[in-house]
């Protein structure tokens, strides 16, 4: 399962823990979020922005965004 | 681009430990006057003394006297400061404890001022129009508080959203952080968005666009988060619920201590309390429009969506609101650490002044629109423009023609 990103704010979107307050339960493939959810910590970047972050040993650095 | 750099790397899960670059010689100018946001609370308790030293009822209206006359002569008198703090003790100036308590300690102090005022309200013989005053005095704390909850309902911390709400219980606001954040912040600057102003609406037009808008708008996108969990919205759950239930036990208590009698200066305060936020709305994208990209989404919100003002009182005021641009860039940045962008659009004076401009539309019109053309090098098809008033701009601004 991969681990995705917001480019802006770094909220994370673990497929294992999906965003149950967001109505996405443990488990929710990336690819079942409405391209038009928008991440619910800044609120300025949407799904299609988000980023593959790697699943287990970050890259060195960390996620980096544009 | 330095900024994403720094935003990227600001993980949540380990970002107190990337606060470590420590600076060693840059110091914060502002650092203290952000103490001076405390003191707005204070404005019914320095009503009743101006009142009773000077004998005069007139000065339960401080309150206004403050926001529209002190205020707007303070922008003057200190003008403006356009010095960022250094893109290296961004990250030190964020995590530094000291700026959070400056919004944490309004709420306490809010809420004094508006318990002292129904003690007045309930106790004390006020004509009328001395009670119709101390609401309006009582309003602007409660308006202002609006700004103090914005900074604090961007945040990720559990306990600064509570107090988000909290600070937004008497105006029966609650639900405003969550259509600002998940609403306003997505669709800003677009005909969409119920907070966005549009060239050649005057505010009287926009005030219940944007109440009556953006109320609906935050119960869309609660609805929305539970039908995607498949339950019903009606559910304490529902922050717009919970937000509001907290209301009900303020407004019921002071209301079960003070009387019934203190309603109707409740809902005075209320609605100019909110009417203070939306006009503050009204400033800060008048106008101003995003573009479409090809897929049909609309461009990223960029600097130039925003109107912006370095002028130092109103910005210490209201938690550095006035560098918008920033702020839309990056919604979960800390007052303190928001930044001046070179050549976004600017207003031509801070947010206590302009809000005076907006209050007279003849005004806000002869001030305003032609920036707003001026923006879009004369061409004013690009603006964000309000229905209504289409003909009456496009025959003002004539919009060049096309040659081709």
């Amino acid at each position: 399962m991969s681990v995705y990103t917001c480019p802006e704010c770094a909220f994370v979107y673990d497929e294992d823990q999906g965003v149950p307050r967001e109505g996405f339960p443990p488990g929710t493939p990336f690819s079942e979020v409405p391209d038009d959810w928008t991440c619910p910590d800044c609120g300025v970047r949407d799904k299609l922005d988000f980023v593959v972050a790697a699943p287990e040993a970050p890259a060195p650095g960390g996620p980096e965004g544009a | 681009m330095s900024a994403h750099a720094q935003a990227a790397g600001h993980h949540h899960h380990h970002h107190e430990s990337d606060a470590e670059a420590i600076a060693p010689t840059w110091k914060d100018s502002k650092r203290y006057a952000w103490l001076l946001g405390i003191v707005v609370p204070a404005l019914p308790i320095a009503a009743f003394l101006l009142v009773e030293v000077t004998g005069l009822s007139l000065f339960w209206w401080f309150g206004p006297m403050f926001v529209f006359g002190f205020m707007p002569l303070l922008d003057t008198v200190f003008g403006s400061d356009p010095n960022n703090p250094p893109d290296n003790v961004i990250k030190w100036l964020e995590q530094d404890r000291y700026y959070r308590w400056c919004t944490y300690l309004f709420i306490p102090m809010q809420y004094v001022s508006l318990v002292f005022a129904c003690w007045v309200w309930a106790t004390q013989d006020l004509s009328i129009l001395a009670a119709v005053g101390l609401a309006f005095t009582v309003g602007s704390v409660n308006g202002i508080a609006i700004a103090n909850a914005h900074e604090l309902g961007h945040k990720r911390e559990a306990i600064e959203k509570w107090l988000a709400k909290v600070a937004l219980a008497p105006t029966w606001y609650g639900h405003f952080f969550i259509e600002h954040n998940r609403g306003h912040h997505v669709r800003v600057s677009t005909p969409e968005d119920p907070a966005s102003s549009r060239l050649g609406e005057n505010f009287y037009e926009f005030l219940p666009r944007t109440i009556i808008g953006s109320f609906r708008s935050a119960w869309k996108l609660e609805k929305l988060r539970f039908d995607r969990m498949g339950k019903s919205p009606w559910t304490i759950k529902n922050d717009i619920v919970n937000a509001w239930a907290i209301s009900v036990v303020v407004w019921g208590v002071l209301l079960a201590v003070f009387g019934i009698e203190i309603l109707p200066y409740m809902l005075i305060q209320a609605f100019f309390g909110f009417s203070l936020l939306e006009v503050v709305n009204y400033l800060e994208h008048y106008g101003l429009l995003r573009g479409k990209r090809e897929d049909g989404r609309y461009e990223r919100c960029a600097p130039e969506h925003s109107w912006n003002s370095n002028i130092v009182a109103s910005n210490v005021f209201l938690y550095h609101l006035q560098r918008h641009s920033d702020h839309h860039a990056h919604p979960l940045r800390r007052y303190q650490a928001l930044r001046n962008w070179e050549g976004a659009p600017e207003l031509p004076a801070g947010y206590a002044t302009m809000i005076v401009a907006a209050y007279l539309p003849p005004v806000w019109k002869r001030v305003m629109d032609h920036r707003v053309v001026e923006h879009y090098g004369g061409d004013v098809t690009k603006a964000n423009i309000h229905p209504r008033a289409r003909k009456r701009i496009l025959k003002t601004f004539n919009p060049p023609t096309p040659t081709a």
